[in-house]
């Protein structure tokens, strides 16, 4: 039987690969998709869910957007911007835009709309809410020169503006109807994509369609798309049972297996690393969390690198690395990730020392309020796997895995010994990833509670330090010092894996399930 | 009757508004917070200044006396307020998804009647013949059996046989009846064969209790034939439990097919409920619960009616 789901899934595989480069895009048909989740609003700048993401980012442009492959490094690329660059002090960036481009109401983009929609992403009037403000505050000011032409003057350098820029919630805006109705993106979809917005049935569907002023030529290729809102366990079902052709967030392996054994080479099977996490962050503000030493230890007897492999088999946990992903320019190297407590190969050594360590502590017998979320995938396994792990230095822990609302309530009231935190970002960037390991003056966001002055001013540093390698090298630093002092514990990244049904082409797996659904490359072979 | 069914309506007042009242204080018991469920759910860092904002945006920052009080003045204008959640109005939110809750509980009622009656009574005239062994084993699997694993059985039937399944999306009857009965039928007939179980099990019972009573026996006493007095003096009897429980599960239907729901991708009410209590959407929460219970007053008032059509000897004042 796994020999046949094995030769199916390469089968699978083989199929995606080899005419995906040689064939023609085809022009027309509804590519069907299902979401996972209902969006809360259509206004890209008020959300941080991809809920929001799948059914509008073909509706809108960005200044920039992230293209490539998951296995090649994902860049920036223009997207309303056919050129741009950054002065040497890091302060100016200049945007030249196309001057082809039009709303879907047939008034044209001009730089006035892109000023006006990131003045409401970095100061939102009154009534609305800006989920990513605090990244773009650095935003001095916005200037037009004239209309293809966008000048943003900085405070101080800011080395992710890059990826701010090309961020997918940073959709552009007819600045005419912000004046008119500043909350118009909420429930209206209208932007410069590809597709226009169709019929919306809330908690059921969305549709978009083709934009036929849309600005790049021959684009998109479909007539249009549908997504469904349904549950995750629907999706295999839908899938095999015709409902829909796609997902796009991410499958379990158990659910690769199964799509794959029912349809053999009728999908296509495509896995990545993901730039999602999940990580342990101790309570410092709490007896004996407090010590280092008994972080260190409870660190230390998880075996990340001999429970890779069987995690990967049953659920989306799979890499081991740092805070920032494996296999990203910010990843710490392996030699030297293995040197820091939890990392070490020799996982009796380091049960050894984590038990020593305890004892050093005077520690016995401890039990820890350990709080997680009940989420299957992959929430439960990883807490599983955790506590198991705990019991082989002598510690127990009381599992609660509580439903999200109460997940976060528990964290709130820091009604937790050690909680499963995670953290889930459209890009691979320490300035917006990093920012739940800051001390708790700086982020109230962080769990762990610490106030460490070095892991705050390292953050800063690399914040303002535009020279990429120099800003590989601080946050190496800040990596290290936050994995020594144990204050979160990595565990373990995710894999994405995104099986589809083979008509859809066109489609690039990126490495953050937030980015690459703008939908103009996609086309069916049918 | 008129007037009996007047004062019933204007019970209905009272009733809706101590509902009302205690489920807002009930609710606001439970822990959570929908804005941070919004904002945080999917793993991204937002500050505690956004997470304020949305907060005011919604109201949430005020005092819950004055939530309250605004709760009660939008009642009075048949205003429930607005999704926290998705920020539309709560009755367009629900307006949306009564439909399909509506109509599947309606074909399930009628699934439940065409089967229960006619098994039940079979059942019940020819007791402990191999008829009643096989209605009542049917029965009792009807009641062991959960409807959504039933549902569950049914779309991994379809799936191996015709690798096929209904098309997502309600559409109404009166558009594409012919989509809009192929997605409705399988939870209408997974609802409806549990729902057929307890209501041929009453039905059974309601007539063997009824054909043991002195006027039946007096009819055959005079001569009539079984068959007559079976149908015009047993079974009008004997439905009036029957139309008792048809009642209370349809209106339980409207909002308690969570799970059946899910299973089919019905985007009805039960769905609902569900995703507006784990968001922590109190205002949905609220006009969901309102909802139910006007459903439960206005079917019992049916029932009682019913009562009085089917026997005469009853009497509404």
């Amino acid at each position: 039987m796994k020999t046949k789901l094995l030769t199916a899934t390469a089968l699978a595989m083989v199929v995606i690969a080899a005419p995906v480069l040689a064939q023609t895009p085809k022009k027309g048909g509804i590519l069907n998709f299902a979401t996972v989740a209902e969006p809360p609003t259509f206004d890209c700048h008020a959300t941080t869910t991809f809920a929001t993401i799948h059914p509008v980012a073909p509706s809108y442009n960005g200044l920039l957007k992230f293209r490539g492959d998951v296995n090649k490094k994902l860049e920036p690329v223009g997207d309303l911007a056919k050129s741009w660059e950054m002065s040497a002090d890091g302060l100016t960036w200049t945007f030249k835009l196309h001057d082809n481009v039009k709303f879907h109401d047939g008034s044209a983009m001009t730089s006035a709309d892109i000023k006006a929609s990131y003045e409401r992403i970095k100061t939102p009037p009154q009534g609305i809410v800006s989920a990513r403000a605090a990244l773009h505050q650095d935003i001095a000011s916005i200037e037009t020169p004239n209309a293809t032409t966008v000048v943003f003057k900085m405070s101080a350098p800011n080395a992710s503006m890059i990826n701010n820029f090309a961020s997918p919630f940073n959709c552009i805006y007819s600045a005419k109807k912000l004046a008119e109705n500043p909350r118009y993106p909420d429930t209206e979809v209208m932007g410069t994509g590809a597709f226009k917005m169709g019929e919306h049935v809330k908690g059921q569907s969305y549709e978009g369609k083709r934009f036929d002023g849309y600005f790049e030529q021959g684009k998109p290729y479909l007539d249009g798309y549908k997504v469904f809102m349904v549950k995750s366990n629907a999706v295999v079902p839908g899938i095999q049972g015709g409902q829909f052709d796609a997902e796009f967030r991410g499958r379990s392996p158990k659910e690769r297996d199964q799509l794959v054994a029912a349809m053999k080479d009728k999908v296509t099977v495509m896995e990545g690393p993901w730039t999602t996490n999940l990580l342990l962050a101790f309570n410092t503000q709490k007896k004996p969390f407090d010590d280092v030493r008994v972080r260190r230890a409870l660190t230390m007897a998880i075996d990340r690198w001999g429970g890779s492999e069987p995690l990967a088999k049953i659920s989306m946990l799979k890499f081991v690395g740092g805070f920032m992903r494996p296999g990203s320019a910010y990843a710490l190297p392996k030699e030297e990730l293995e040197k820091l407590p939890g990392f070490g190969k020799d996982i009796a050594k380091q049960r050894e020392e984590a038990k020593r360590l305890l004892k050093e502590a005077g520690v016995e017998n401890l039990k820890i309020n350990f709080v997680n979320r009940n989420l299957a995938e992959p929430y439960t396994p990883m807490g599983i796997y955790v506590v198991d792990q705990w019991k082989r230095i002598g510690v127990e822990a009381d599992h609660k895995q509580l439903e999200t609302k109460l997940y976060f309530d528990a964290q709130a009231k820091r009604d937790f010994d050690v909680t499963i935190e995670f953290i889930a970002e459209f890009v691979d960037d320490p300035s917006i990833q990093l920012q739940k390991l800051l001390s708790s003056e700086k982020s109230k966001s962080a769990l762990p509670g610490h106030s460490d002055k070095v892991i705050d001013e390292l953050f800063e540093k690399q914040a303002r330090t535009v020279d990429p390698a120099a800003r590989i090298k601080i946050v190496q630093e800040l990596d290290k010092r936050v994995t020594d002092q144990a204050y979160a514990a990595m565990l373990f990244w995710w894999q994405r894996i995104i099986v589809n049904n083979a008509k859809v082409k066109g489609w690039e797996l990126h490495a953050a399930h937030f980015t690459g659904q703008d939908l103009s490359n996609v086309w069916l072979d049918q | 009757m008129l007037s009996y069914i007047l004062r019933r309506v204007l019970l209905v007042i009272p009733t809706l508004i101590g509902v009302a009242v205690a489920v807002f204080f009930l609710i606001r018991v439970m822990p959570g917070d929908v804005v941070v469920v919004k904002l945080r759910a999917d793993g991204a860092n937002v500050t505690q200044e956004t997470i304020d904002a949305e907060r005011k945006r919604l109201g949430l920052d005020k005092p819950l006396y004055a939530q309250f009080a605004d709760y009660m003045v939008g009642l009075a204008r048949l205003d429930l307020g607005k999704s926290l959640w998705t920020g539309a109005d709560v009755s367009k939110e629900i307006a949306i998804r009564f439909p399909v809750s509506f109509q599947v509980a309606i074909m399930a009622t009628l699934i439940a009647l065409l089967i229960a009656i006619p098994l039940g009574t079979l059942s019940a005239i020819y007791r402990d013949t191999w008829i009643d062994y096989v209605v009542r084993i049917l029965a009792v699997a009807g009641l062991a059996v959960p409807s959504f694993w039933l549902g569950m059985l049914m779309i991994l039937g379809l799936l191996s046989m015709f690798n096929w399944l209904p098309k997502i999306g309600y559409v109404s009857i009166f558009e594409d009846p012919v989509r809009n009965l192929t997605t409705l039928i399988w939870p209408a007939l997974s609802v409806g064969y549990r729902y057929a179980a307890v209501a041929t099990r009453m039905m059974r019972s309601a007539l063997l209790e009824v054909l043991r009573e002195d006027y039946i026996r007096t009819a055959r006493a005079k001569g009539v034939f079984q068959k007559l007095i079976t149908r015009r003096h047993a079974l009008r009897n004997a439905l009036l439990p029957v139309i008792t429980v048809i009642g209370l599960e349809f209106a339980f239907l409207i909002g308690g097919l969570v799970v059946t729901e899910q299973v089919f991708n019905l985007n009805g009410i039960g769905k609902l409920f569900v995703d507006a209590t784990t968001r922590g959407d109190f205002n949905l929460i609220q006009g969901l619960v309102l909802l139910i219970a006007v459903i439960f007053i206005v079917v019992n008032l049916i029932v009682d009616i019913l009562y009085a059509v089917l026997d005469p000897r009853i009497r509404l004042k």
